[in-house]
Parts: C-alpha cells; structure tokens; sequence
C-alpha cells in the first residue's frame, strides 16, 4: 500500500495542474489559428453614431470623448495573439474572477443561466450555452446584441446591431489609459462592421474600472451556482444531522451528527458564550450559519477541479454582504448602554466628545464590518493568487510545455512550494471562518452588553 | 519601480515584524510555564490571523486601488 501513496500525489498533483493548464486555452500547438490583427479597421461609421447617445450615461466618459474625437483613428482593436507568452498575472486574475459559464477543460463549458436586463430593451433569459463558444469562452454568435467574451457576457453598445441570432467574429481588444488606469476595451466584428462592446454595470463608482453600463446582469455565475451548491450541501448535512438528533436520542452520537456536534458545541462554549454571554441564543443560529456558509465556500474554492475552484469568498461583493448583516444585527440589537456609549459617553467633557470622541466611535462603527469585509476578502484571494502563481512555475520553467527538462525542473520546484502553500490555505479557511464569527460575536456582545457600573 | 508593489513589500515588512513578536512572547511564556502550551497556542493562532488580515487588506488595496 505504501507504494501506491507517491503514485496517488503525483496523480491528484497532475489532474490539479491540468486544471490550471485549461485555464490558459491555447498553446503553442495551436499554429493554425489564424492571425487578425486588425489596426486599419474599414468602418468607423458605426462606433462614431454609438457614441454620441451613449457618452453622457456611460461611466468612462473620457474614454467616450477621446474616442469620438480620435474615432477615425481608434479601430477595431487587436485579437489574443495566440503564441503570447504564458501569463502567469492574467492567468491568476482569471481564476479569482466571476464568470457566467464554468470553465472546466478546454473548450469543454458548464453552461448556466443567463438573465440580463437593459433599461429600454426588457429582459433577455438564455443559457451560455447559445453563444455557441469556441476558444477561451469567446461566443461566436451573438444574441439579441449580447456577445460572449473570456466566459462573461458583454453587450453591443450600437442600437442598430441586428437582434436575434448574429455570427460574430472573435472579440478583439484595445488598452486604453483613462484618469492614470488601464481600462480594456473589447470590440466585435459582424458583418465587417465593428462593434464597441460594454460590460455588464458594477457598482463600483469606478474603483475599478466599473459604473452603470447599458445592461445589468442578474445570472447565475459562478459564484452563485457554488453559493447555491454549498447552501444546498449544508442544508442536506444539517437536516440529517438534526434528524439523528430526533431518531437517536439520549443514545451517543455517531458519524456526521458527531462531527457536526464537535463544530456546533465549541462556537456555542467558545465563541458565543464567553463574548455574548446572557442572551446568546438569539445569535447562535446566524453565528452558526456565517461560521458554516464561510468554511464550506473556503473548502470549496481550494478544490482545483469543477465543482470547486469557484472563488467565492474572494469575491467582495459578497463578504461585503455578510459584513452587512454583521453590521444590521449588531445596531438592530443594540440597547441604551451601546448606544449611549458609542455617541454620548458619560464622564467626558462634552467639546472632547463633539470634537474628538463621537466622531471617532461613529467612523468605528462602520470600520468594524469593514474590516471583517475586507480581512475574509484579502485572505482568501492572497492565497489563491498564490496557489496559481506556484503552479505556474511549471508552465513558466518549462516555457508552456516547450521544453521538457524545464517543465522537470518546474515541477520539482513547484510542487513542494504549492503542497505547502495549500495546506496552510486550509488552515487559513478555518481560521478565517473562525474569526469572522469570533469578531461578529464579539460585536453583538458589545451590542447587547448591560451597564455594569 | 511600480510603487503599488513597494507598498505590498511594506505591508509584508509590517507583517512579519508583527507575527514575529507574537511568537518571541509567545516561546517566552511557554518557557516560564510549559502547561500553558495549549492556550498560548490558540491565542497565538488567533492573533496571527487577526494582523495578517491588516497586512493583507493593506496588499490588496495597494494593487486593485
């Protein structure tokens, strides 16, 4: 038994890297793909009439401005060269990004649901799946002007693009420095008609490169399948659980139920307990689910393959809506004591506490869930980032698997770095799921605290 | 010279004088009382986590900010 053990890593170790490898859609085998580098684009009609209508509501405005004016000269763009060096950077920040099919070997797609509503335009409901996507998700019909690029859906911007089932060309893009920022614009070819394509709106304000575009997206993506998988699995694990709890009584626990029992006792004796205190079991069930909902979206998103890898938990939006209702429950269930004592402290001189005090507690109250918002975030992408920079070495050393001895190399210096680095991601999914619900427990119990003068 | 990345290397240099405290004290209160191990370990963990979480908030906002 113990010689099929190093045979049982190294196979687990190469089903991981040819999940990474799939990631990066072609390689240098690939010498057939046909080369458009389109700079002399023949019809700039179109984009400069889209402009006009659309640059006042869409949030890259100086992009707009430059572009009507420069619009003789923009073109069309440039397609993926497909003998570009292996990008170790763009493979990295592909994987901790949402996307609306999930990618799992090749051309090989999970389709999922697509909801897209555009004011004006009604809603559209499709499946990924009718984009009819070749190379690297790039969809190569579109429908109803919505195109399918790198895997995330993006809409033609020109009202006058046909509607229904249109082939298109593959997405071509242009990098373009708006306020000191990179921002990547993609275009698409019909009819030999260039067409400038927007993303879906983020509300972002710009932070990163996002605003209200023309459409807004509303799919299941990635995140949400996963989201909705990990609900369903603990929702099953639990019911079964609590059913042992009624089928099993006053007998010793056994299986799941024990383990469960174990998770469930120390966030009880641990966590809420010593910081809530009187009152606690009013916090346990949402304690419970965050601790639970967190740690099993971190073990997912450490698995390489589908139905994991799905980076869930660093992805802000939704640790900003975990904090949220951190944030809800701690201020909805705050009595005289907090309150007095976060505006109006006794015993200080009142210019201090207008000055000085009250705006400090006021600015921590909204640090506080920020900060459990941005520590999960942080965590959890650092260490994905991580992961697929190591395994990139080989692919790296081994120049995308044109040299052999490299891609040896590769290995030998990759695989203990990644080994390790995983096993402290696992440990970082626990801890983090911990802390969150450590620091939403100590919140509630600053909250609920009664005066002990 | 991408002064996004020196501000990662900052935030790492804080990191690691940070955890690197917490273990001396912690080693040095294992060595006056060994039966505290356990609890000095959880602790230890806890607020390992807690400064690595300031250090990596500072690393991502200096590279998507």
């Amino acid at each position: 038994m113990n010689i099929l053990r190093p045979y049982c890593f190294l196979l687990i170790f190469s089903a991981f890297a040819l999940a990474v490898h799939a990631q990066d859609g072609h390689t240098h085998q690939e010498g057939s793909e046909h080369h458009n580098h389109d700079h002399a684009a023949p019809a700039q009609e179109s984009p400069d009439h889209a402009q006009p209508e659309h640059s006042t509501a869409i949030h890259g405005t100086d992009a707009a401005g430059h572009a009507d004016a420069a619009g003789a000269h923009e073109g069309c763009g440039h397609t993926d060269d497909p003998n570009a060096p292996f990008n170790a950077g763009e493979l990295a920040l592909h994987h901790i990004s949402d996307a609306n099919a999930i990618h799992i070997v090749g051309d090989w797609y999970f389709h999922l649901p697509v909801i897209l509503y555009a004011p004006g335009h009604g809603w559209k409901w499709a499946s990924t799946r009718s984009f009819k996507t070749h190379h690297h998700g790039n969809g190569t019909v579109a429908q109803d002007g919505y195109v399918l690029v790198h895997g995330n859906v993006m809409r033609v911007q020109d009202p006058a693009f046909p509607k229904g089932e249109v082939p298109v060309s593959e997405p071509s893009h242009e990098t373009t420095t708006v306020n000191g920022k990179e921002k990547i614009t993609y275009y698409v070819k019909a009819n030999d008609i260039c067409y400038k394509l927007d993303p879906k709106t983020t509300l972002d304000g710009g932070l990163m490169g996002g605003g209200i575009t023309s459409f807004y997206d509303f799919s299941i993506t990635r995140n949400v399948f996963t989201m909705l998988l990990v609900c369903g699995l603990l929702f099953w694990m639990f019911r079964a659980v609590a059913k042992a709890y009624t089928t099993r009584d006053g007998q010793a626990p056994r299986g799941l139920q024990n383990a469960m029992e174990t998770f469930v006792t120390f966030i009880r004796d641990e966590v809420a307990i010593p910081n809530i205190g009187h009152g606690y079991e009013r916090f346990m069930p949402y304690l419970l689910s965050v601790f639970f909902f967190i740690l099993g979206l971190n073990l997912f998103g450490q698995l390489p393959i589908f139905p994991g890898s799905a980076n869930v938990t660093g992805n802000i939006s939704i640790t900003m809506v975990l904090a949220v209702i951190t944030f809800l429950i701690t201020n909805l269930s705050g009595n005289k004591h907090y309150w007095e004592h976060t505006l109006w402290m006794p015993g200080v001189p009142a210019l201090l506490k207008i000055l000085i005090l009250t705006p400090v507690e006021v600015l921590g109250l909204f640090l506080k869930p920020f900060t459990l918002m941005l520590r999960l975030f942080a965590n959890i992408t650092a260490g994905h980032i991580v992961i697929v920079s190591f395994v990139s070495l080989i692919f790296i050393f081994g120049k995308a698997g044109e040299s052999l001895g490299g891609t040896a190399v590769g290995l030998a210096a990759s695989i203990p770095l990644t080994l390790f680095i995983m096993a402290i991601e696992l440990l970082v999914a626990f801890l983090q799921a911990y802390i969150f619900t450590m620091l939403s427990a100590v919140y509630f119990g600053m909250a609920t605290e009664e005066a002990h003068h | 010279m991408e002064l996004a990345t020196i501000g990662a290397g900052l935030a790492a240099i804080g990191a690691g004088l940070g955890i690197g405290l917490i273990g001396s004290k912690a080693v040095e209160g294992i060595a006056r009382q060994p039966e505290a191990t356990g609890d000095i370990r959880g602790i230890v963990i806890l607020t390992a986590a807690l400064i690595e979480g300031a250090a990596l908030i500072c690393m991502v906002l200096s590279f998507f900010v």
